[in-house]
């Protein structure tokens, strides 16, 4: 029994002492399981910063769309509900890999870790590669707010091929002014979102790295453990960010 | 485990919380709720597509806060966390309502009319 | 023990007495060893230096703005330049001295101490967040050199987004930083006492100094990244011209505001409950009693914190808000004051009967008492809707927060520096000198802002630098008090830095205090104890202390 918990503890003190270089750093923690616990409150508590700081910008939004429902109803649409939804999935998948990470630095398998951060960080990427495309095609047509910002398409709206009527209600020029409103929160919020992702990534190439090295096979879960828990925080902003943005009012035409 | 530990009088039981014992989620469990995600990622679309009138956001609503909900709860393991941690949890998201509903307060009962 | 002096003073003998020759102090040697600790007094004593080293700036743009005020015509400095000086002022002295004062140097340095722990939870965070301090400040000095910033310290949109040409997004990204810094010493508390308490060490068993800690660590964690993305969206609105709050594209330049003041106002509760808890300590140990009503004490820190969450719009009323959530708000503000009072009335009667006497700590926080009742009584006048109107934006708010502030917060702090200097530096101060300076400080203050409330209720508008003729007696009296306070404050930093090398040496427990902080060595061993101390008594139980004395032979060295 005693090795099966000396050898963690020496483990702990190995991967600490690989970039540690604060003579300080010593065992201020009287058992491994108040030092997880304290790590994983820690955590937790960051995690509460972001609540907040992302409650801003989700009450701005709030604010907003009840001022002007009509332009944001508008813009809403113009925004690709497929990508939205797949990229959606992808993120899901992404936590599932991770939290199956978790579950692998657990029971001690290092391969199934190492493999499970992998997909993890492949599918967050690929979040990422089809965020790139949706700001391109926001790019193309001058929807990015700022001084290129072209509203005409709101006062004019395209035809939709298929059905042969427009592609929503034509806004009066005052009115469509306020769909830079939305593209702003909606670069803003999912450009703070793709920030917090890219940074998670980073994080995953660096976790990746160590757990192929087996730092978090034999027992030292609470790096896996506590990343897991910023991953799924970032996940859960999107899963509300979805359709609050991409799903206002897909019937405009009906009323 | 713990027991070997625990070699010292702790009455505010702060070294070993609450005598959690670890519980590790199984990867079948994992599935469900990654499964359940999805479906109601569907669910959202198709929803959207009905047309609900003022219903459509709350739907929309609802169903993204029971995602966050399974979320927290399994892949997040907060279903078998401590005390503190759940009531941590609530802490946020109580303050985050407060931000909410407090600002709202102002905006609703202005006498401008765009609300 | 000496009973019957008038001073509870008990330095050891100081022709046999040293300091203890093993301390976090003479741990390490050379500059990185300080710059890469872990240690939390050390880290507290990096940010001792650097939060002193910022006070004095802001206290310089204080001067300058007094001296302006001399005269009633704008003849010192343009009034851009005016502008710039009040905005210094305010930046420097909320986001880098008082947010960070007593949390980073006290509360670093006591908390592990004083729970019978060896460190926070987090060491290596504890140190990236005076990193950050300092990132945080080398951008204020930057936004100095580069020409100065004159929003105010508020950011008021649509001023800061639309109408001027200044270093903003300079000091925001400034403020922005020193906000993780604070975020991060928060979180480090709060984990702390959750989970490194020693055994024996029940949450009312705490000192009180920890509670206040607890409940302003709350306010730090939850309220401070709202500022964070209130001064985000400030730097996009001026770099994209999204249009958040520009009224011409659809914003609501209120919207910032109702997001800066969701986190500055329990700021100021971050910035005074870690004052009130040095407070409770010092009127304890200068009373030799407990402090009275310890759960209410305890109870009524985190119902501030949580209460303080509710008021803000009551720096908003006059912006166009809605007159029925100003009335929601005005009620709640009144309620927010109660936890404060309550704690007023706790240190009376803590004093009543006790065995009171007047060293330094001590007549810091006799002015504390005096001078945050007055600010605090005045902060009522001020949430009540009819007198805000007349008062707000006048220098009777400028008084107001001064009281409370300096009056109350600065002097908590002096009162916490002088009672654990001889903790944390093995060192006595001479207690005349000090003594005299806490009564220059408590006269320069009155006089530099007890006229302010005149004023402001005569009219005189705040961040003017003009001002009507008949106000400039006033006046006079204000910039002549700053003169006083200024020396009252240099006089510390002389005789402080004095008694490092030529102070007596003060031993383990030269207060005679309860507290764990005491029973250990003078600087303490970097690791704080020995061998972790159980707790089995009371929080200020001054029969156990001696009880224990009694038994003990004081050695030192």
């Amino acid at each position: 029994m005693d090795s099966a918990i000396a050898n963690p503890q020496a483990e702990h003190d190995a991967a600490e002492h690989e970039h540690v270089y604060l003579p300080q750093h010593r065992h201020h923690f009287e058992t491994e399981e108040q030092q997880r616990e304290a790590g994983s409150f820690g955590m937790w508590l960051f995690l509460l910063t972001e609540i907040m700081f992302f409650g801003g910008m989700f009450f701005a939004y709030l604010l907003y769309r009840n001022w002007y429902y009509d332009a944001f109803v508008a813009a809403s649409n113009t925004l690709n509900i497929g990508m939205g939804a797949a990229n959606t999935a992808i993120l899901i998948t992404s936590g599932f890999f991770m939290a199956l990470a978790v579950w692998a630095a657990e029971v001690r398998k290092k391969n199934v870790l190492v493999w499970m951060l992998v997909l993890t960080t492949v599918f967050g990427a690929a979040f990422l590669g089809v965020k790139y495309f949706e700001y391109k095609e926001k790019f193309e047509l001058h929807h990015i707010p700022g001084a290129g910002f072209d509203v005409s398409q709101f006062i004019n709206p395209p035809m939709d091929a298929k059905t042969g009527k427009p592609v929503g209600n034509p806004l009066p020029p005052d009115v469509a002014q306020h769909t830079q409103i939305f593209f702003f929160l909606y670069f803003a919020m999912t450009g703070m979102h793709a920030l917090h992702m890219i940074i998670g990534i980073g994080l995953l190439f660096w976790l990746i790295a160590r757990s192929q090295k087996g730092d978090f096979s034999a027992g030292y879960v609470a790096p896996i453990e506590n990343f897991g828990l910023y991953w799924h925080f970032v996940d859960i902003v999107w899963l509300f960010l979805f359709p609050l943005l991409y799903l206002i009012n897909r019937h405009p035409l009906a009323h | 485990m713990t027991e070997h530990e625990q070699h010292f009088h702790d009455p505010t039981n702060v070294t070993n919380p609450e005598h959690a014992e670890h519980h590790i989620v199984s990867p079948l469990q994992y599935v469900f709720v990654y499964i359940s995600l999805l479906i109601g990622t569907a669910l959202t679309v198709v929803a959207a597509n009905i047309d609900m009138g003022v219903l459509n956001p709350i739907v929309a609503l609802g169903i993204a806060s029971t995602k966050m909900v399974i979320v927290i709860l399994f892949f997040m393991h907060v279903k078998y966390q401590s005390n503190l941690i759940k009531m941590t949890v609530g802490a946020g998201f109580f303050t985050f309502l407060v931000l909410i509903t407090m600002t709202l307060s102002d905006y609703m009962s202005r006498a401008w009319g765009l609300w | 023990m000496s009973a019957s002096s008038s001073t509870i003073l008990n330095l050891p003998d100081q022709s046999t007495a040293r300091v203890p020759k093993k301390n976090f102090i003479t741990a390490e040697d050379g500059l990185l060893s300080w710059l890469l600790t872990g240690d939390h007094k050390r880290i507290a004593m990096l940010y001792l230096i650097s939060i002193t080293f910022f006070f004095f700036i802001g206290g310089a743009f204080a001067g300058l703005i007094r001296l302006e005020l001399l005269t009633p015509q704008p003849d010192l400095v343009a009034s851009d330049t005016y502008n710039k000086f009040f905005t210094m002022h305010g930046v420097i002295m909320v986001f880098l001295f008082l947010v960070p004062s007593v949390p980073a140097t006290l509360g670093n340095f006591l908390i592990p101490i004083m729970l019978g722990a060896r460190d926070l939870a987090f060491p290596k965070i504890n140190l990236l967040s005076w990193y950050l301090y300092l990132i945080g400040g080398t951008l204020v000095l930057t936004t100095m050199a580069l020409g100065g910033v004159d929003t105010g310290w508020t950011f008021t949109t649509p001023l800061s987004t639309h109408y001027l040409n200044t270093h903003v997004i300079t000091t925001a990204t400034a403020v922005f930083i020193a906000g993780f810094s604070s975020i991060f010493t928060g979180l480090n508390f709060i984990v702390t006492i959750h989970r490194m308490r020693c055994p024996g060490m029940t949450w009312f068993r705490m000192p009180l100094f920890v509670w206040s800690h607890y409940a302003a660590s709350i306010l730090m964690v939850l309220g401070t990244p709202v500022l964070a993305i209130a001064i985000v969206l400030v730097a996009l609105e001026r770099l994209f011209g999204i249009g958040v709050f520009d009224p011409t594209k659809g914003g609501d330049p209120l919207l910032f505001q109702h997001l800066f003041w969701f986190y500055s106002h329990p700021a100021v509760y971050i910035m005074i409950l870690p004052g009130m808890g040095v407070i409770s300590e010092v009127i304890s140990t200068f009373s030799r009693k407990r402090v009275f009503g310890y759960t209410a004490v305890a109870f009524s820190s985190v119902a501030i914190a949580l209460f303080g969450f509710f008021v803000w719009e009551h720096h908003m009323f006059i912006m166009g808000v809605s007159n029925y959530s100003a009335l929601v708000f005005s009620l709640l503000t009144m309620l927010v004051a109660v936890p404060s009072a309550i704690k007023i009335f706790n240190w009376a009667f803590t004093l009543q009967k006790g065995s009171i006497t007047f060293e330094t700590p001590m007549l810091y926080a006799f002015g504390f008492m005096g001078l945050f009742t007055i600010g605090g009584l005045t902060g009522v006048f001020l949430g009540s809707l009819g007198m805000d109107i007349h008062l707000t934006e006048t220098y009777f708010i400028v008084a107001h927060f001064h009281f409370v502030m300096v009056g109350g917060m600065l002097m908590a702090f002096l009162a916490g520096v002088h009672f654990w200097w001889p903790k944390m530096t093995g060192r006595m101060y001479p207690e005349t000198l000090s003594k005299m300076a806490a009564v220059i400080t408590f006269i320069g203050f009155n006089l530099t802002f007890l006229p302010q409330f005149i004023l402001g209720y005569l009219g005189m508008p705040r961040r003017y630098h003009a001002y009507p003729p008949e106000f400039q007696i006033l006046n006079v009296l204000s910039t002549a008090g700053a003169t006083v306070l200024g020396i009252g404050y240099m006089l510390p930093i002389l005789y402080l830095a004095w008694s490092l090398k030529y102070g007596a040496v003060a031993g383990d427990n030269p207060w005679q205090a309860t507290g764990l902080e005491w029973q250990i060595q003078s600087p303490p061993l970097t690791e704080n104890f020995t061998t972790i101390p159980i707790m089995d008594h009371e929080a200020y139980d001054y029969e156990w202390l001696e009880h224990k004395t009694k038994q003990e032979v004081t050695t030192v060295g």
